[in-house]
């Protein structure tokens, strides 16, 4: 077969399975453009901006698991890219990026709409590519889709100049059947004696606890995971990430832990003698200071990436390999073991989590017709059944939403955790329904984040995308002036929002449905008929308590068992 | 700690941007670098001497491990070594310091490489501390400029630095 690089391109994607590409055309992509239009098979749904269209393919990818697909043209295409690729690669999302480039005889002369792609991205992706012959493309997507797919998953850039798709440059087309790389091995199956020494500290355990994050998800594991904690009947909590791979409904479930983690999860942790810490990865939020981090507890780690062991907390049992394999390998050696070999210690543990639980530290309080933002997320929960796909923003939105929502199963929550990127929810909601058009879509956000890709309310129109978007509006950069009135005196510096439009119209004018809503006897009733129009995209805006914060609070600098509860 | 780390990484345009590019981003420091081609026209040895405590050198070798372009990775201190570094240094030579300075140079078994009427440039080989031990030998002696190569890390023995099948 003899393609020019536009339709090869074209066709690599079709042998990768893509079903749809999220992008914006520009100059140096007009070949690849004209190469896609003539197509039926890979769909393309044009954004409004092109960190939309990022953030839309990151959210199909977690939704899915499959790698999210982007094209955007070279210079300001990709610039704006690189918010959506920083997210996707803090939080190890696989992603394909493919990025026009001006033509290979003008790269370095400053030429119209040039940008260094690949040193620009260098810094925020798993690897990058630049074509530079167009019969490299196919060896190189090839490359590109195993890289983004395999190991700790991350998004792979492919710069590719304008002259090497020339539709008039004709070469012979074949997808290689396979990939191998000298370089990269990642480890899949965990270190036999590793496992066991583990399992050993794990079995004899007296106040055990499992610590679980954004691998269990990523790695397919949440079912493994299930079965380890039930098997051993030991306490979990997940990380902002891991929400989801263990049901939130269960009684071994202790909520999240960290900065907004619950008192029962926090303590747990700083009281336990074994962690077990699964495809997570020690972050700041999670561990609050690190010299009072688990003083009591050896720790056993198991993650894919070898990095990212012992770089924060320096552990007892490290274990490299993906998080689904060393769990398959470890449930037939527990039950050889015989279970937890410690029935009366782990009694006594679990009577102290039932203590700690009875702070009811998610517990709040209501004030008349005041709408609670907890609230409104509680009962987003009832209406969809606990079986929403959610996504959200970043602030204190996204903390209620993580609190309050209990998820029971995985890939259902999907948020910026790692680089906490204000604007990622709507579009990323955009890409979980596309991929999946029946199933109920949620963006949690606040009248800060939403504005920051409000554009893409038009491709929801466009592609009848019918989400819902349940804004949490209490006229603040809610997290900031929740710090502001903690550490600054309550001096507000900048994040009282005037000027709001009226986002009912707003809706309205991107031809969807806009609700306000003022009073909390209106919550229930709004949101029941919001959900009842399946077909249309309904914008919620609460006009929520202004005053009110995130609890529980671990401060910056202390301890998990620090925290402030009320 | 002081570790020479060698490096063998697929010989490709923007890999030394990778590495020092990694090195910045994660705060750590780069003593010197040195890059050059080797048997294997594909690959390219870096050599690089950092300094760090052990957590920060097993992160370092994580980290580099972590790139896709890196084939190896070894940290020099794990086994027997010989580090070399070549300097080329331009000394001042007048009357009354010329013999001084070559007498000097041939302790330390330094090899005059250019004559001039006011100076000698000295070609020296050898572990990082002994070029720092001549210029301290060369005392008041004014030195003209210092070019040095940054150190270079080959493990004893019969064996080399091997690439893994793909």
């Amino acid at each position: 077969m003899e393609l020019s690089g536009g339709q090869i391109l074209v066709e690599c994607l079709k042998a990768e399975g893509v079903d749809a590409v999220f992008g914006y055309p520009g100059g140096a992509v007009l070949h690849i453009y004209d190469a896609l239009f003539q197509q039926e098979q890979v769909k393309h749904i044009l954004v409004r901006h092109e960190q939309g269209a990022v953030h839309m393919a990151d959210g199909y990818a977690r939704a899915t698991g499959k790698p999210g697909v982007v094209l955007v043209t070279s210079g300001p295409g990709a610039t704006n890219a690189i918010t959506g690729i920083a997210t996707a690669h803090m939080d190890s999302i696989p992603l394909v990026v493919i990025t026009g480039q001006v033509p290979t005889s003008l790269i370095g002369n400053d030429a119209f709409q040039e940008v260094d792609s690949v040193g620009i991205t260098r810094p925020c992706v798993k690897h990058n590519f630049l074509v530079k012959d167009v019969r490299d493309i196919a060896a190189t997507m090839k490359k590109a889709f195993y890289i983004a797919t395999t190991g700790r998953p991350g998004p792979v850039v492919v710069d590719i100049p304008k002259d090497v798709t020339d539709p008039r440059v004709i070469v012979p087309f074949e997808y290689p059947a396979s990939v191998s790389l000298r370089s990269y091995h990642p480890t899949v199956k965990g270190h036999s004696g590793q496992i066991r020494k583990a399992i050993d500290l794990i079995v004899n355990a007296e106040r055990p606890m499992i610590y679980s994050g954004g691998g269990v998800i990523i790695g397919r594991a949440a079912e493994q995971l299930t079965r380890f904690a039930r098997l051993l009947n030991y306490p979990i909590t997940n990380t902002l990430m891991g929400l989801g791979a263990y049901p939130a409904s269960d009684r071994q479930f202790l909520g999240m832990l960290g900065m907004h983690g619950t008192y029962e999860a926090n303590m747990g942790m700083h009281h336990c003698d074994v962690l077990i810490a699964i495809g997570a990865r020690f972050d700041d939020r999670v561990t609050g200071n690190l010299a009072k981090f688990c003083p009591t507890a050896k720790i056993v780690h198991i993650d894919i990436d070898p990095a990212s062991i012992s770089k924060n907390v320096v552990v007892d049992v490290p274990i490299v390999g993906s998080v689904k394999s060393v769990l398959e390998e470890m449930l037939p050696l527990i039950e050889d073991a015989g279970g937890a070999k410690q029935p009366e210690a782990l009694a006594a543990w679990w009577a102290q989590i039932a203590q700690w639980r009875d702070m009811r530290c998610l517990d709040f309080k209501t004030n008349g017709e005041v709408i609670k933002p907890q609230y409104v997320v509680q009962k987003v929960w009832e209406i969809t059944h606990g079986d929403a796909y959610v996504t959200s923003d970043v602030g204190q939105h996204q903390m209620w939403a993580a609190q309050y929502y209990g998820f029971d199963k995985p890939n259902r929550w999907i948020n910026s955790g790692g680089l906490g990127t204000m604007g990622f929810g709507l579009p990323a909601a955009l890409g979980v329904k596309f991929a999946y058009p029946e199933e109920e879509v949620v963006c949690v956000t606040g009248e800060g984040s939403i504005q920051m890709c409000i554009q893409e309310l038009s491709t929801a129109l466009q592609y009848h995308l019918p989400i819902k978007v349940v804004s949490l509006n209490n006229r603040y950069l809610g997290m900031v002036r929740q710090w502001q009135e903690f550490f600054y005196s309550g001096r507000y510096a900048m994040s009282y929002m005037e000027a709001l439009p009226d986002f009912v119209k707003l809706a309205e004018s991107y031809g969807h449905v806009g609700m306000r809503i003022e009073k909390a006897s209106d919550v229930e009733a709004a949101l029941r008929e919001a959900f009842a129009m399946r077909d249309r995209l309904v914008f919620m805006d609460f006009q929520t308590d202004p005053t009110e914060n995130v609890y529980p609070m671990v401060p910056a600098g202390a301890g998990l068992n620090e925290m402030i509860l009320v | 700690m002081r570790h020479i780390i060698s490096i063998l990484i697929e010989n490709e345009a923007g890999a030394l941007s990778r590495v020092a590019g990694l090195f910045s981003a994660r705060g750590y420091n780069i003593e010197s670098l040195c890059v050059a081609p080797t048997v294997d026209e594909t690959l390219s040895r870096m050599t690089l001497v950092t300094r760090g405590d052990e957590q920060i050198i097993e992160q370092i070798i994580k980290q580099l491990n972590k790139l896709i372009d890196v084939v190896k990775v070894q940290d020099m201190a794990d086994a027997p070594h010989i580090e070399r570094e070549l300097m080329l240094i331009k000394v001042q030579a007048l009357e009354g310091s010329r013999n001084e300075v070559y007498r000097l140079a041939e302790i330390f078994r330094g090899q005059i490489i250019d004559v001039s009427e006011s100076s000698y440039t000295i070609q020296m080989v050898g572990p990082g501390h002994k070029l720092d031990a001549f210029v301290t030998a060369l005392g008041a002696i004014p030195v003209v400029e210092i070019v040095r190569s940054g150190a270079l890390g080959v493990a004893r023995g019969p064996r080399g630095m091997t690439v893994p099948d793909a």
